[in-house]
């Protein structure tokens, strides 16, 4: 049997592995935007796995905000992208490093 | 459905506003609209400051709790226009001569202040997360936004990385919240605190919703976006980010604090005062060593993030009536701030360096003196209004039984001003070297005399905004 506690296992473990992808990563910006969408998905499982034990909508409700914010995250987040590379030619993670201190 | 909209008409109308707004650019002469955008946008915000700030007493819910129209959410809403507006007629020139200056710019920090209006008067996890996202989306372009600078740009990524992250953290502690306490309204979590204590779920619930919350108010140790994002972005925009997100930040942490855990005070009292010490450390050791006058100022918001925590660590009304003091007087001591960075200039180009400011004081003693009242109002020497905001927060902190934090204040403080003190230093006695040329604009001059001069006239009456404070506190507080 499946219950809750296998869907908050498995939403902590890609919440883990979302953060460890952004702090470990030195290559790519774009593995930081998969990193992040990562997390967000884990917090969707959370989401939707309480909302069906507590028969309860709201969770489903949050859900869907959440998934919509997500899409225009990472729109913004490429666009950003998107300038920084023309200006640097580059996106590699150690790359990012005009300003330190 | 009604009385629900009548309640978010201020938001409404701003967003209608720059809807048609944007469209309106778009079809038409689009940059060349940049200035009056600007000017007609801090038009409507201040119009609509004045609107909420006269607006009834009392508390309204709409949309069945989700938005929350209070004493403190008002306030609140009022520093948080007032200052978006006098920081964006504040950037105008500097941006229009560096041709900078999109159409886009205005627009999208009244998108910002609406997101804002949204954290501030939220009584839900989602319309809490909702504006938080319309806040955090359009500052991570206004950080970008000159898109041909390396800085800028580079601002801008580590702003949205960070800032993603810290939205992520966030957003799993709401979860566990909603799981745990099986509903995601403040009205609701409140009931699920027993005996005064959280469950083990709640708690960690908590530490991630505090945690991201943390991120956004910049306080240590989640400050490391700060410091490069304020260097890197446009002065005008650096300035932004020093004033409103940084009240709406706060009073979204005073309002999920209070609201849906202020029956459970014991339990995040302790972490809030952590936070506060940390940012308080940090911001005064960090900012010693640093040569560029926007990283300082980072350091400095850090550092007074720190103060303005330790109001909330103390869970009393007098704490938060404290903070929201000490906000107040934060905003006004930074507007006055930037005017003067604004006004730093060579051959044209802006000049950020602290060393430029040697011997300043012998060619322009009248703006010298400006910046020394309000560096030493930053440091919170006695005379002046700084002073006063900090004594209101040691004393709530003292009041609430925390002597050991108001005691770690003081001496956070004394650290604190000897940076400040050195740019004093230097404007009068430092060594000549490459000197630097003053803007003679009005309109920065103006804000520069106006911020210097509440520092010292505000004293009297701490900026006029105690009485309303006192009420936001009172209808927060349970």
């Amino acid at each position: 049997m499946i219950g809750l506690e296998h869907y908050l296992t498995v939403a902590a473990t890609l919440f883990v592995i979302g953060i460890f992808g952004l702090f470990l990563n030195r290559k790519n910006v774009i593995i930081l935007l998969m990193s992040i969408e990562l997390m967000l998905l884990a917090v969707n499982i959370n989401l939707v796995a309480f909302s069906s034990f507590l028969g309860d909508l709201v969770g489903q409700v949050f859900t869907l905000f959440v998934l919509t914010v997500a899409a225009a995250e990472a729109a913004i987040g490429l666009a950003i992208l998107v300038c920084f590379f023309r200006n640097r030619g580059t996106i590699a993670v150690e790359d990012i490093n005009v300003m330190k201190g | 459905m009604q009385a629900d909209l009548s309640v978010v008409l201020p938001e409404i109308v701003l967003s209608l506003y720059v809807m048609a707004a944007l469209l309106g650019a778009v079809y038409t002469v689009k940059d060349k609209l940049g200035p009056i955008l600007i000017w007609s946008t801090s038009a409507l915000m201040v119009v609509l400051a004045i609107w909420i700030g006269t607006s009834g007493a009392g508390t309204e819910e709409a949309f069945n709790g989700m938005i929350v129209n209070d004493a403190f959410s008002r306030f609140a809403k009022v520093a948080i226009l007032l200052s978006a507006a006098a920081v964006m007629i504040m950037g105008q020139e500097y941006m229009s001569r560096r041709d900078m200056l999109r159409f886009e710019y205005p627009l999208l920090v009244a998108l910002s202040a609406v997101g804002m209006m949204v954290m501030v008067s939220a009584g839900d996890l989602m319309a809490l997360y909702m504006g938080l996202e319309l806040q955090s989306l359009a500052l991570y372009v206004v950080a970008a936004l000159r898109r041909d600078s390396v800085k800028s740009t580079e601002a801008g990524l580590k702003y949205f990385v960070l800032g993603a992250l810290s939205s992520g953290l966030l957003l799993y502690g709401a979860s566990l919240v909603y799981g745990f306490a099986g509903t995601t309204k403040f009205s609701g979590i409140i009931q699920a605190a027993e005996h005064g204590h959280l469950t083990l779920g709640l708690l960690f619930g908590l530490v991630f919703l505090m945690s991201g919350m943390a991120f956004k108010v910049s306080a240590a140790p989640f400050h490391m976006w700060t410091p490069d994002v304020y260097e890197g972005a446009p002065t005008p925009v650096t300035a932004f980010f020093a004033s409103a997100p940084k009240v709406a930040a706060m009073g979204l942490f005073a309002r999920v604090m209070h609201d849906a855990f202020g029956l459970a005070i014991a339990d995040w009292s302790q972490i809030v005062a952590l936070l506060s010490v940390a940012s308080m450390f940090l911001g005064a050791v960090a900012a010693i060593g640093q040569t560029d006058i926007k990283r300082l100022m980072a350091y400095s918001s850090i550092a007074h993030m720190g103060y303005a925590l330790m109001g909330l660590a103390a869970g009393t009304q007098l704490g938060v009536e404290a903070l929201l003091v000490y906000m107040s007087i934060y905003v006004a001591m930074n507007i006055g701030t930037f005017a003067f960075i604004l006004m730093l200039e060579r051959d044209g180009k802006p000049v950020t360096d602290i060393n430029a400011l040697n011997q300043y004081a012998k060619r322009e003693p009248g703006r010298a003196l400006g910046m020394l009242i309000l560096l030493f109002s930053l440091a919170g020497v006695p005379p002046m209004l700084g002073f006063f905001g900090k004594f209101m927060v040691l004393q709530a902190a003292f009041d609430a039984g925390l002597a050991w934090l108001a005691i770690l204040g003081v001496v956070a403080s004394v650290i604190g001003a000897f940076y400040y003190l050195r740019i004093v230093y230097y404007m009068y006695f430092g060594e000549e070297v490459e000197g630097v040329e003053t803007n003679r604009s009005p309109v920065l001059l103006a804000f520069f005399v106006v911020g210097a001069g509440l520092m010292v006239v505000g004293t009297l009456t701490t900026l006029g905004v105690e009485g309303a404070a006192e009420a936001a506190a009172a209808t927060l507080v349970k």
